[in-house]
């Protein structure tokens, strides 16, 4: 059954229609031409499919288009300024954060969403209990944070230690760009819903 | 994948009355119902979006408790200020279940209905009494490292994956749903059931239920929680075993005689990774109320408690780990040691059913 869905990606606004069972990953790949996320496991295990819909990370292969008519979706492919890459994704390239890269799209976007978190004071499986209990430090994450918070997203080239590097620049802006990753997130991805 | 229609609901009582065609499924994060479309274990003629309700708010009851509507996403339920500072085995529970991703998406609501994980039920090649009952239960003869060791039955060994029920087990919480014929609340001990002769059956609840919130009742002030879970991997996999705990110590805890162990006023103790329902193990809690906190005390009553255990071919492992694990967590817990030992500059807010200073834990990998 079909249903007209309209989806706000990467600053662009498409008005599309969809069979109901249409992920939101394929609607992303096979209808609208942007393969940026990737179909890695298809069951939400891998984390190769993340984007970031309304700011927050999300596995857009368990996502109904359907269910995010209206949605405004950010892809590694629209992270980035016309002529700069995003500092996440600058990170990625200078700390040699992949091998194939078929992962790494997702990577990114999981990255900026969950620095994007923990800048909103969302704690972790591992925080220390001081920081679990009353909320940001506004220290950087350290190792442990970055994996814990990076979980959902498998490598199988196996290159987490660059990975976790990478997210270490980006979150130090220490990068070749100069710009601080959290703070020159695109304004599609600024804004961070809340429930409570 | 079977067609299907796609209607958003826009209040609560809608959504009922939509649901109570046969072969209609409410939608909410979809991490579990998406995947089983996929797989083949759900084809419904019709889902319910249920995620525009207005049900994602976590509010003051005036009993001091908290509502939790269905729809608050697991991340924000874990990252809630008062859920931290007041229930924080819940907000440990909840991050220590999936991934970010996942928890962004998942629903309160969601959560409590996600389906076992058991191999056998996701593999629709497979007989299974729970997917299609009758057919048998491949896990009895298969590998079982995943499965019951407490309250199975011949027609399924299958467990509850859900950290978060864990927790609120624990928490003595209250499941509100809404139906055709109004509104009841269910205590969560009593909410999901053992599959006996009907492993098909998750909950107790009736077709078209909705889950509209989760009431968590007010903590004793002195009140201590946390939650531990033990895996394959340190992180994003499921419980082989796992401890929502919730104590409270007599008042001369902690300044009676020196080195004297605290005594337990009231021990809350809900296992998860054993059994087709968060598991509470009340025959350990009646033995350790008004027991002093040795660990011999402990390892006793949940020796106890596991005699009830049988376990199957690859998961005898489980019965040391469950009594170790809640041995530690309630040892650590009642004496303010080992790694929930949390920072003591945890005042919380005046006039709220906190408790300052509480200890807190952190995952074990």
């Amino acid at each position: 059954m079909d249903a007209e869905i309209t989806l706000h990606v990467d600053g662009h606004e498409h008005t599309l229609t969809v069979d109901t069972r249409t992920t939101l990953l394929d609607a992303l790949r096979d209808r609208l031409g942007n393969t940026s996320p990737k179909k890695g496991c298809d069951h939400g295990q891998c984390g190769a499919c993340t984007v970031l819909v309304e700011g927050r990370r999300i596995n857009s292969c368990l996502a109904l288009a359907v269910a995010h008519d209206g949605d405004t979706l950010t892809t590694a492919a629209g992270l980035a300024d016309a002529s700069d890459l995003h500092p996440m994704q600058q990170a990625f390239l200078d700390q040699d954060g992949f091998q194939c890269g078929y992962c790494t799209p997702g990577q990114i976007c999981s990255a900026v969403g969950m620095l994007q978190e923990a800048n909103a004071g969302h704690p972790s499986a591992v925080s220390p209990p001081d920081v679990l209990a009353d909320g940001p430090t506004g220290s950087p994450l350290d190792d442990d944070e970055i994996r814990e918070r990076m979980s959902g997203n498998l490598c199988r080239c196996g290159a987490y230690v660059n990975i976790v590097a990478a997210i270490r620049q980006a979150q130090s802006g220490t990068g070749t760009t100069g710009a601080a990753a959290t703070g020159a997130a695109t304004t599609e991805t600024a804004t961070t819903g809340t429930a409570s | 994948m079977k067609p299907f229609s796609y209607e958003r609901a826009t209040d609560p009582a809608a959504a009922v009355a939509l649901a109570a065609t046969p072969g209609t499924r409410y939608l909410a994060g979809g991490t579990n119902l998406v995947d089983h479309l996929k797989l083949g274990i759900e084809s419904p003629d019709r889902l319910v979006d249920i995620t525009h309700l207005p049900l994602d708010g976590i509010e003051e009851l005036p009993d001091g408790g908290l509502r939790l509507g269905a729809m608050v996403r697991n991340s924000d339920l874990a990252a809630h200020p008062q859920v931290r500072r007041r229930y924080p085995v819940l907000s440990q529970a909840l991050l220590s279940g999936a991934s970010g991703q996942l928890r962004n998406a998942a629903t309160t609501g969601g959560n409590l209905l996600q389906r076992t994980r058991c191999v056998y039920f996701q593999d629709v090649t497979t007989p299974c009494n729970k997917r299609e009952p009758g057919t048998g239960c491949s896990a009895l003869e298969g590998y079982t490292r995943y499965h019951a060791i407490l309250g199975a039955s011949d027609e399924c060994v299958a467990v509850n994956p859900s950290d978060m029920s864990v927790a609120l087990a624990a928490l003595d919480a209250r499941v509100v749903v809404l139906g055709t014929d109004g509104e009841r609340g269910i205590d969560l001990t009593g909410f999901h059931r053992l599959p006996g002769d009907e492993p098909d059956r998750d909950t107790v609840l009736t077709p078209g239920e909705l889950i509209t919130a989760v009431d968590l009742p007010a903590l004793p002030t002195g009140a201590r929680s946390a939650y531990r879970k033990v895996r394959d991997r340190a992180s994003y996999a499921f419980a082989l075993v796992s401890v929502a705990a919730v104590i409270e110590l007599e008042d001369d805890g902690g300044s009676g005689t020196a080195g004297a162990p605290p005594t337990f006023a009231t021990v809350r103790l809900a296992l998860g990774g054993v059994a087709h329902k968060p598991w509470r193990a009340t025959r350990a809690e009646e033995a350790l109320r008004g027991a002093a906190a040795t660990e011999e005390n402990i390892r006793a009553a949940l020796e106890a408690e596991l005699e009830q255990a049988t376990p199957l071919r690859d998961n005898a492992f489980k019965i040391p780990m469950a009594c170790n694990t809640a041995t530690s967590v309630l040892l650590e817990l009642a004496t303010g040691t080992g790694t929930l030992h949390g920072s003591p500059g945890n005042p919380g807010t005046p006039g709220q059913a906190g408790e300052a200073g509480q200890p807190e834990t952190r995952e074990q990998p």
